[in-house]
């Protein structure tokens, strides 16, 4: 895996000295030690992070909320048993055990967190953004939504009811925007590219392209 | 246990500041903690729950002087020593100097799609019915757990309403302690946002906790 191309890591700084920055090094040695040890595989370690970057991520919410907003029978199926509607377009797995999908529509907007740690639903929506997993969102949406909200370019109407799930179970929650007005000449596809991982966290809406989202 | 992780409503950790452009790993050695952390899972000598406590334990001072991966880098040299998988003096040399315990149960390759494909469902047959229903007005817990609990402490104490029945659920409590699931009944319980921060909340909106059964009484 070291020959892995590096991402983005301003403070991944290998000087002339070949010197490793802490975590770096206090990673490396772990890992080290424990396949030595022969309880870890890095090969293993390897399929396990291109899995969480390549087999899951937003497309495949996308694709559970451009379907709910085509076809009624998957969007009541979806509000009845979403574990077994979402698994059957074989999105499954890991933090997507138990899933419930929350509707947003002119009266209610929904937003999902977890305030107690990085709950998400995996399957769907890949592994966590970072801001998500911090302590500004986590300690904030629960008591101030709209200023979140605001925070990412979103005003809700003043009489909508703001509903805010923290994942405190095993329970994961989706959430299916509404489906914007004038889309009614695209297919499932073409929604589907709308359709924001953020919208489906609740802190984004979903809008045609060169129009504001309100 | 009210620890470091209990963030709902504290203040003082400044904006949000999503970033569109922010990678999902910000250094190889992020990736590798999250891949170790999963493959260290499956020697089987803790719990998912466990795990979250592992964090939650961490002192003040570690949780947030840490990045996300960092957190979870301390929590997992803390269970491998717990569990005696590794020693503190081979953490300290980079040496081996003690069998491993279950090399057996190393994950391979070939389980990962398996194992993350497929997870690991908490939900377990009902030994008996569901006390509440939908509808029905709870009250939370007053007791503030000695140990692990996923009840946060801005819904301790507080009134709600029952809004959904999810199933009968692996305790986390217990199950973070080697206590063994003692499933119960899950519930979706909804508190008003004035209920939970009075006249400080926003009008109009509410927060939802996932509540097991030992965590509610009746009102």
């Amino acid at each position: 895996m070291h020959d892995h191309p590096h991402h983005d890591s301003p403070h991944h700084d290998h000087g002339p000295d070949n010197r490793l920055d802490p975590m770096e090094a206090r990673t490396r040695a772990l890992e080290t030690l424990l396949v030595e040890k022969g309880l870890v595989d890095p090969a293993t370690i390897e399929a396990i992070v291109q899995s969480c970057e390549e087999r899951i991520g937003p497309r495949n919410g996308a694709r559970v909320v451009a379907k709910a907003w085509v076809d009624p029978e998957f969007a009541e199926w979806l509000k009845q048993d979403a574990t077994a509607a979402i698994n059957s377009l074989g999105f499954a797995g890991r933090q997507s055990e138990h899933l419930a999908a929350l509707f947003n529509d002119a009266e209610t907007h929904h937003i999902i967190v977890c305030t107690l740690c990085s709950c998400y639903p995996w399957a769907v929506l890949g592994l966590p953004p970072s801001w998500y997993k911090s302590p500004p969102y986590r300690s904030r949406v629960v008591i101030e939504p709209r200023k979140v909200l605001a925070e990412f370019g979103v005003e809700l109407p003043e009489e909508m009811r703001v509903r805010v799930w923290d994942s405190t179970s095993e329970m994961r929650y989706l959430v299916i925007p509404q489906r914007p007005a004038n889309t009614e000449h695209l297919d499932e596809e073409a929604l589907a590219a709308l359709v924001t991982r953020d919208s489906m966290i609740g802190t984004g809406l979903v809008s045609l392209p060169g129009e504001a989202a309100q | 246990m009210i620890g470091p992780q209990d963030l709902g409503g504290r203040a003082g950790f400044g904006p949000v500041a999503p970033d569109p452009t922010d990678p999902l790993f910000h250094a190889e050695w992020e990736r590798t903690v999250l891949g170790m952390t999963l493959a260290c899972g499956s020697l089987g000598h803790w719990t998912l729950d466990e795990s979250r406590h592992a964090r939650e334990c961490l002192s003040p001072q570690a949780y947030y002087g840490s990045t996300y991966y960092g957190i979870w880098l301390q929590a997992l040299e803390n269970l491998l020593l717990t569990h005696g998988e590794i020693t503190a003096e081979e953490l300290a040399s980079g040496t081996v100097s003690a069998p491993p315990l279950r090399p057996e149960r190393k994950m391979l390759v070939t389980a990962v799609a398996s194992v993350l494909g497929t997870g690991a469902p908490v939900d377990r047959p009902a030994s008996a019915p569901a006390r509440f229903a939908p509808g029905d007005a709870v009250r939370t817990t007053a007791t503030v757990s000695p140990g692990h609990t996923r009840l946060p402490s801005y819904a301790r104490d507080k009134p709600g309403t029952v809004v959904a029945i999810h199933g009968c659920h692996v305790l986390p409590d217990t199950n973070a302690h080697a206590q063994g699931e003692q499933p119960q009944w899950l519930y979706a319980v909804e508190f008003p946002g004035h209920v939970l921060w009075g006249d400080t909340a926003e009008p109009g909106s509410s927060v939802l906790i996932d509540a097991w059964e030992s965590y509610l009484g009746p009102i």
